[in-house]
């Protein structure tokens, strides 16, 4: 394999993990305030995509995306309200059977508004075709957008949950929620506030990613599994283990490419997460005792 | 010998359906009741695994497809280019192959359909067993998306392999002789008989569920659902149980998969999709967890008019919506919404009777 080759794939596959990483990050929020998986993390990414595409007929580029991340943020804050805040100690089936429900009605309601076509946001700088030379090898520049993204979001919300009071409160939560009620803070909001800031920064996500990857209204399982697979390989409900399994499974996808079929290529990263569940079901990163395992 | 008896009045509505359709000049009715027959087997064996045992799959249009796929691929697939290969002949001299010609007068020679039912299901018994050690040992979340992973990659095989048609999927496939006169196929002339051999599996499969779930089994599976490690004190072999019930789901959903491929004359790959195994789940769910008949009713009703297209293009998004309902009112499921009760009590007169609140 060539220098230029290597570093081709290298790129390619830090700009897919660094988007696994957020799917899972978003993934990790609900799971900390609620030990919920949300399986309808990935439509958060379709309908940040969706809307921002629907929305640039009428709006620059920065404002759609802004109002789509909004938007979004609001569906999420709706789901929470109406499927979740009111429920009185559900089981954990319920749960998930509820989740699943939701992604599948958000997945209908964008394939009767959207249609099966897919669609992407224009590039944010340049077109299909420009790219930057990078040690000889030919990235383009969205890519950089993504990863700077990628980047951003990991670090506001370090500094949102490590400094902020609100983020402070929502970690009490986490960490042990009638205790934390104990203490005045009102949890369901903060159950309410996880929902918002996931599917925000899954929006987001879905807005950089949608000139590379393109927009589809199905395209949300597919991440969430892989979404579920970063976060579980990082260990559920750490952040750092996030990004650090979604670059290592966005970097090993990109390289399998070499060595597989390409429509294996899903079957690899769910392979992966079956071995991991089996062997290791605390993550790469995780102590056994961080699982939690009994919990459920 | 009283699980027989209770199926009788089954047995009697099947029967009254198919008079009441020949009276009412409505046969093409009985061609959907014979599909939703052969899911609703798939749902069954589903119920037991999640109502009684405790256990979701989110993989069950897995098990359908390789039942289904593989009977179809060997079924159809003609061997004359390998007919020197050991594996091959072996198989010949056994009797399992037929010769035949198709449709342009080649010859051509296929794998018998017993032999490929038999080599499907069992196939599905051994994937199940190799996923279900591992799988079982996980729990919730983790159980969920461990099974909804097995169901991706069984889709995503039988999308990328040429064996399995990619995304046309395998059509054309013969009929299924089960006895001289008596064919699992699409045909006009074979509907009656084809209604009663499903519904003649279905009640089969009835049968021997409640049976199990009324033995020592069943109870050991309740035991489990209510607590693991309550159960496993008790010196109930908790894993092994999972595992025999995961299998014998998985075994009912590959003969589902055989024959109604057979009467179908072909599968595509959205019968391992996703959607449809969530399908599955929501059926169960609407059914009430552990309630059989439940399971049983739901699957006939939801999947006869869903195949009769009375959703239109709202199909998933209909067993969506059921499913997020019914989690959130009903989680025991439909049949135990006491309706007349909760009426009363929305009314304020409500006196509590002896079925009570679920």
């Amino acid at each position: 394999m060539t220098t230029e080759l290597f570093i081709q794939y290298l790129m390619a596959g830090i700009t897919y993990g660094s988007i696994y990483a957020i799917v899972a990050i978003g993934f990790n929020i609900i799971y900390n305030t609620t030990g919920i998986i949300n399986f309808a993390q990935g439509e958060f990414v379709m309908f940040g995509g969706m809307i921002a595409i629907s929305l640039l007929q009428y709006m620059p580029m920065p404002l759609a995306i802004i109002l789509a991340v909004l938007i979004t943020m609001l569906i999420g804050a709706l789901i929470e309200v109406c499927f979740i805040r009111w429920l009185k100690s559900p089981s954990v089936l319920r749960l998930i059977i509820i989740t699943i429900g939701i992604s599948i009605i958000s997945r209908e309601v964008a394939v009767h508004i959207w249609g099966e076509s897919i669609r992407s946001l224009p590039y944010f700088v340049g077109n299909e075709i420009s790219s930057v030379a990078v040690f000889g090898a030919r990235v383009s520049s969205q890519v950089f957008w993504v990863i700077a993204a990628s980047a951003l979001m990991v670090v506001c919300l370090g500094i949102f949950f490590k400094t902020t009071s609100v983020g402070r409160e929502m970690r009490a939560c986490a960490s042990n929620r009638k205790a934390a009620t104990l203490c005045g803070i009102n949890t369901q909001n903060m159950v309410t506030l996880s929902f918002v800031l996931s599917a925000g920064i899954g929006a987001l996500a879905g807005c950089v990613m949608s000139p590379i990857t393109h927009s589809q209204y199905d395209m949300g399982t597919g991440l969430a599994i892989k979404g579920f697979t970063v976060a579980i390989l990082g260990g559920l409900g750490s952040s750092g283990g996030a990004v650090a399994a979604g670059l290592l499974l966005g970097i090993l996808e990109a390289f399998s490419v070499s060595v597989v079929p390409l429509a294996f290529q899903d079957a690899i990263s769910i392979a992966i997460l079956l071995i991991i569940l089996f062997v290791r079901p605390q993550g790469l990163f995780g102590s056994k005792e961080a699982a939690g395992l009994s919990e459920f | 010998m009283k699980k027989l008896l209770s199926v009788l009045p089954l047995l009697a509505v099947v029967i009254g359906i198919h008079f009441l359709a020949s009276a009412t000049d409505t046969m093409y009715y009985l061609t959907q009741m014979t599909m939703s027959a052969y899911y609703a087997l798939l749902i069954i064996g589903l119920c037991v695994l999640m109502g009684y045992a405790g256990q979701i799959s989110l993989g069950h249009a897995g098990f359908f497809a390789i039942g289904g796929y593989l009977s179809a691929a060997l079924t159809t697939h003609s061997l004359v280019s390998y007919q020197d290969n050991a594996v091959v002949s072996f198989l010949d001299s056994a009797g399992m192959l037929l010769a035949g010609h198709d449709l342009y007068g080649e010859a051509i020679l296929v794998v018998s359909p017993w032999a490929a039912c038999i080599v499907a299901v069992c196939t599905a018994a051994i994937i199940a067993v190799v996923i279900g050690i591992p799988v079982l040992k996980l729990k919730g979340h983790y159980l969920a998306m461990a099974t909804l992973g097995f169901g991706i990659i069984i889709y995503r095989v039988a999308l990328a392999l040429e064996y399995f048609g990619e995304a046309d999927g395998i059509s054309e496939v013969p009929a299924f002789v089960l006895l001289p006169g008596l064919s699992v196929s699409g045909n006009f002339s074979d509907r009656v008989q084809n209604y009663y051999i499903a519904w003649g599996l279905l009640l089969i499969g009835m049968v021997l569920l409640l049976n199990l779930i009324d033995s020592r089994v069943g109870r050991a599976l309740r035991g489990i659902h209510g607590s693991d490690e309550a159960a496993d004190a008790m010196g109930v072999n908790t894993s092994g149980f999972k595992l025999q019930t995961f299998v014998l789901s998985a075994v009912f959903a590959a003969i589902a998969g055989v024959f109604l491929t057979h009467y179908n004359g072909g599968i595509g790959p959205s019968e391992a999709g996703v959607m449809k195994s969530v399908r599955y789940v929501a059926i169960v769910a609407v059914g009430g967890m552990a309630h059989l008949w439940g399971a049983l009713l739901m699957g006939i009703v939801l999947n006869f008019l869903s195949l009769r297209g009375v959703f239109g293009s709202y199909d998933d998004a209909v067993f969506g919506l059921i499913l997020i309902l019914i989690m959130l009112f009903a989680p025991n499921g439909i049949l135990s919404l006491n309706i007349r009760h909760r009426l009363k009590q929305l009314l304020g007169r409500g006196k509590t009777d002896k079925e009570g609140e679920v």
